[in-house]
């Protein structure tokens, strides 16, 4: 990769992951050449990342020159603010303070509704219950699309022109998204309702920065249990 | 201020009014700066506390607006619609929301005032590191110390051990959590040192007894007068957690 820089840069963790994936397309952004090492999550947990993460003992850790960085919101920033310079890597929070504000306003806004939605989601099997959690998705989905005016200020991501903190901290969560649209047979990000979500969405898988690390929805699908097949009838 | 010394009389007294003019200007200069910059807060938050210490750090003037959470303002309602929650930042008209978040933006627009965040990227994802986990971990623990009983309550009994033993590791035998500054993830954490009391006696255990260099730490922030003119006397945190224990029906 043209301008690519060589450094000791190891990812703890698992391509699966929407956490990991959120580190990985980071060090994409910077050019940083790193190597993704799978740990073993199940009990008893790998020695490496109990060593390197003692407080949590869970995925992305970051270990750079050996120094080891937790928690995806805090590796992404370290990324940003450690690789500042050279290939043409742009930054990946905002310039002004109050756009960063936003960013991260939303990034956490995230991090303490989605993940916890999607895991529920996940094994539930009760129809009413899945719709419900559904409902609760695009809840979060509808403030994200009203909030994609205001930090993207027209351009194409939430960081304006190119990807940025808040387009990664959201993106990442797109295979899981898809999954539990195919599997659970549910709208979540639904073109109609959120049209500038979904055109965002599209434009982000694509870009060159992000390409391959998110997987696809089939893969996924492997871990809900749910064969492999194309979308069927429209979601409830 | 320049001390006047023996002058002729004429020139002390042009000196007055220079000086009556200039404190003058100064008053004004500081109340539209303080206009400019409002925050939203209620006085026993410790999450509101971060903000005014950090303001406090940094020399800002600022207006404080005390919310009624049980009748929040239109104001309040208008600058945080997803959480309707204080503390809020309101700078120039702009609402900042979510107080590390605030912090750290007091910290970038101030720059000029001490750094609360470390210049090194290492460090400053160290400082975010720790002041994520007091978020994650102390307020949500200290609820379940006051508000269950029996099973539950030992729970959290035991988990908020664990927290401020994890705590006391990570300070050592520094000074702050920063080094020899006092930074980021002190004020993260010390808003909560005038709620120790609170946690130790519905608790039934003793923070200094297990975490020592915790309590030192805190009593060392309570020299900075950001602190000691932010946090209240923990007696009254006390009463306020019983008022609310009264409120919920909690013995």
């Amino acid at each position: 990769m043209a301008g690519a820089v060589a450094e000791d840069v190891k990812v703890l963790g698992v391509s699966l992951s929407p956490f990991v994936i959120r580190v990985l397309i980071a060090l994409r952004l910077k050019r940083v050449q790193y190597e993704l090492v799978e740990v073993r999550l199940a009990e008893p947990k790998s020695e490496t990342l109990v060593k390197s993460n003692p407080v949590y003992k869970k995925i992305p850790v970051l270990l750079h020159r050996g120094k080891p960085i937790c928690e995806s919101a805090v590796i992404v920033q370290y990324i940003d603010e450690e690789w500042t310079d050279g290939g043409g890597s742009s930054s990946i929070l905002p310039a002004a303070p109050f756009d960063r504000a936003i960013a991260r306003f939303w990034a956490v806004y995230i991090d303490d509704k989605l993940p916890a939605l999607i895991r529920a989601m996940r094994p539930e099997k009760e129809a009413a219950k899945v719709t419900e959690l559904a409902g609760q998705i695009r809840q979060v989905l509808g403030l994200l699309e009203e909030a994609f005016a205001v930090c993207g200020k027209g351009k194409g991501f939430f960081g304006g022109d190119a990807v940025g903190y808040l387009d990664i901290a959201l993106g990442s969560c797109l295979g899981w998204i898809v999954a539990l649209e195919k599997g659970k047979s549910v709208k979540l990000l639904d073109a109609e309702e959120f049209p500038q979500l979904a055109e965002w969405a599209d434009r982000f898988l694509a870009e060159e920065s992000v390409k391959g690390l998110v997987p696809d929805a089939d893969e996924y699908l492997k871990i809900l249990g749910v064969a492999a097949v194309g979308t069927s009838t429209t979601a409830a | 201020m320049p001390q006047t010394a023996s002058l002729h009389l004429t020139n002390r007294l042009h000196i007055h009014i220079v000086l009556e003019s200039e404190s003058e200007r100064e008053r004004e200069r500081g109340a539209r700066m303080a206009e400019a910059v409002v925050l939203l807060d209620v006085w026993v938050s410790p999450f509101g506390q971060r903000c005014r210490i950090a303001l406090a750090e940094k020399g800002v003037a600022y207006e404080y607006k005390e919310e009624d959470l049980a009748n929040k303002s239109p104001l309040l309602l208008q600058a945080n619609p997803v959480h309707k929650k204080i503390p809020v930042l309101i700078h120039d008209g702009k609402p900042v929301c979510e107080s590390l978040v605030i912090v750290q933006y007091i910290d970038e627009v101030w720059s000029d005032g001490a750094p609360i965040l470390p210049a090194d990227p290492y460090a400053r994802a160290q400082a975010r590191f720790w002041g994520d986990f007091v978020d994650k971990k102390i307020y949500d623990c200290g609820i379940r110390l006051w508000k269950l009983k029996g099973e539950a309550h030992q729970e959290a009994k035991k988990e908020f051990i664990e927290i401020l033993k994890v705590l006391e590791a990570e300070l050592g035998d520094r000074k702050y959590f920063g080094g020899d500054a006092f930074g980021y993830v002190d004020i993260a954490l010390v808003p909560f040192f005038a709620w120790f009391y609170t946690y130790e006696t519905c608790g039934g255990f003793s923070v200094e007894a297990e975490a020592p260099k915790l309590v030192a730490w805190g009593k060392r922030c309570m020299e900075r007068e950001s602190v000691s003119q932010t946090l209240y006397d923990p007696l009254k945190v006390y009463e306020f957690v019983c008022s609310l224990k009264k409120k919920y029906g909690i013995e």
